[in-house]
């Protein structure tokens, strides 16, 4: 760290996501760690560490002498469901030649731009934000996908890296269906142990309970008149209570 | 003496019942140092002065009743500063704050090990409604789906002052509630049982069943667009 500026407080700043990204990527050559760049004004970048290489990448990072990520302050997980892209592909085609142009002209070129759909299977990720007590630095951000939203949905745990992880997976698994191998524990948090659904996922549908309630709008409007359906037309019952 | 004498049957005819006596001569007999009342009146007097709360709370809204139990708001001004911590020993279950899914069957459980006579308040939105969390999908929408509420305190949290208020009105109620009779609380009514409230399982997807249809029925209404 000898580009880093010295601070009064004693604080380095910490290396770029790109050089701890390099740095990664030599010490576990063939684990295929990628960046996934933030472009909003937080820039807070993370890295895509895949789930086979996560527990030795965990404990690089934790036992690094210039990173000393000692504290995994948060953990949470996204849900991705199946879903479809458009993308703008640009291409260039030759233009076939006119049958009347003599021979040895060059052949005409232009850019077409298509649109093309893709289908992207889902998946769940889990998102671990990284300090250093000890340096005063952070987030580190890592980022574990599943391989899908099913079956295979098993990612290791990093509470033997961090203890702090074990009551955060713990609501990953239980809000998301995450499950995590090497937990200790792992066991819902929140809700009941009988209770089947992962609340927080996109397609989770909640108990059928709406009450009525004076001042229904947008998707609670849609459930009232669900449960309440306009009278028939012309049937004069327009009592309400 | 004539020994023919009929002796005076003592006790009177229930033909001619005891005139009754109204509240203002009372009220006048009290003034002139003369206390009249009845078993009715002095023992709702007694129980409604010390309604020993149970000492449960649940969310923002027990910290409210804390504050009402403590100096500034004195909560003991009306007998009821003695907060049981077992229920065996309460009188009033102030649902204080949030019940969720996961804590309802335990509030309920609390209920049922509460003697007779026993009072029940709502404290706050989440406690009578699932307040700010009625859409989530694992608040319970109003506690009084599995317990008869006595009294509703709206507020979010109220203030302890709303509590107090609260608790005279449910002094007022219990001071109303004759002993015999219909209206009698049941522990009172040979032959009543107040029963013990239904105890919801934790469902695969929600609390089964999600309210205790004896008590508590949705609320039917017909649109008129």
């Amino acid at each position: 760290m000898a580009a880093a500026p010295a601070d009064p407080n004693g604080v380095t700043a910490m290396e770029t996501i790109e050089q701890l990204h390099a740095r990664i990527a030599a010490r576990f050559p063939g684990v295929g760690a990628t960046v996934v760049l933030n472009p909003g004004p937080a820039a807070q970048h993370s890295l895509l560490i895949p789930a086979a290489g996560a527990r030795a990448i965990a404990e690089f990072l934790r036992d690094d002498p210039e990173l000393q990520l000692d504290t995994c302050s948060n953990v949470t997980g996204i849900d991705w469901p199946d879903r479809e892209v458009t993308e703008t592909v640009r291409r260039t085609v030759t233009e076939p030649p006119p049958a009347d142009t003599p021979a040895g002209t060059v052949p005409g070129t232009r850019v077409v731009e298509e649109k093309v759909r893709r289908a992207m299977p889902g998946h769940l990720e889990v998102v671990y934000h990284l300090y250093s007590v000890a340096q005063g630095h952070g987030p580190v951000i890592l980022r574990l996908r599943t391989e899908d939203r099913g079956e295979r949905v098993t990612l290791p745990s990093l509470t033997p890296v961090w203890r702090a992880c074990e009551f955060q997976e713990r609501e990953v698994y239980d809000l998301f269906g995450v499950v995590f191998s090497g937990h200790p524990d792992l066991r819902r948090l929140l809700m009941w142990d009988e209770f089947r659904d992962h609340p927080m996922r996109k397609d989770y549908v909640e108990p059928d309970d709406y009450e009525w309630e004076p001042t229904p709008h947008d998707r609670v409007l849609t459930r009232a008149q669900r449960h309440y359906p306009a009278p028939p037309a012309g049937s004069g019952d327009s009592a309400t209570r | 003496m004539n020994p023919a004498a009929p002796i005076p049957d003592p006790t009177p005819s229930p033909a001619a019942p005891v005139p009754g006596i109204s509240d203002a001569e009372r009220a006048e007999l009290r003034r002139q140092g003369i206390l009249l009342t009845s078993i009715e009146e002095l023992y709702n007097w007694g129980r409604s002065n010390s309604v020993w709360p149970l000492q449960f709370g649940l969310a923002c809204c027990a910290i409210e009743m804390i504050a009402a139990s403590m100096a500034r708001f004195d909560i003991a001004r009306f007998g009821s500063e003695v907060f049981r911590p077992s229920p065996r020993q309460a009188d009033l279950l102030i649902v204080s704050g949030t019940v969720t899914k996961k804590m309802a069957p335990q509030v309920v459980r609390l209920w049922n090990q509460m003697p007779e006579p026993k009072y029940c308040i709502a404290m706050g939105a989440c406690a009578i409604s699932g307040g700010p969390f009625k859409q989530g999908y694992n608040v319970l929408k109003g506690i009084d789906r599995f317990l008869p509420v006595d009294l509703y305190i709206p507020g979010c949290p109220p203030r302890p002052e709303a509590l107090l208020h609260g608790l005279m009105e449910l002094q007022a109620k219990i001071r109303a509630q004759p002993l015999t009779g219909p209206a009698a609380p049941p522990h009172l009514r040979p032959g009543a049982d107040g029963g013990e409230c239904v105890i919801p399982d934790f469902g695969p997807h929600d609390l089964q069943p999600p309210h205790d249809p004896a008590r508590w029925q949705p609320p039917r209404l017909i649109r008129t667009e």
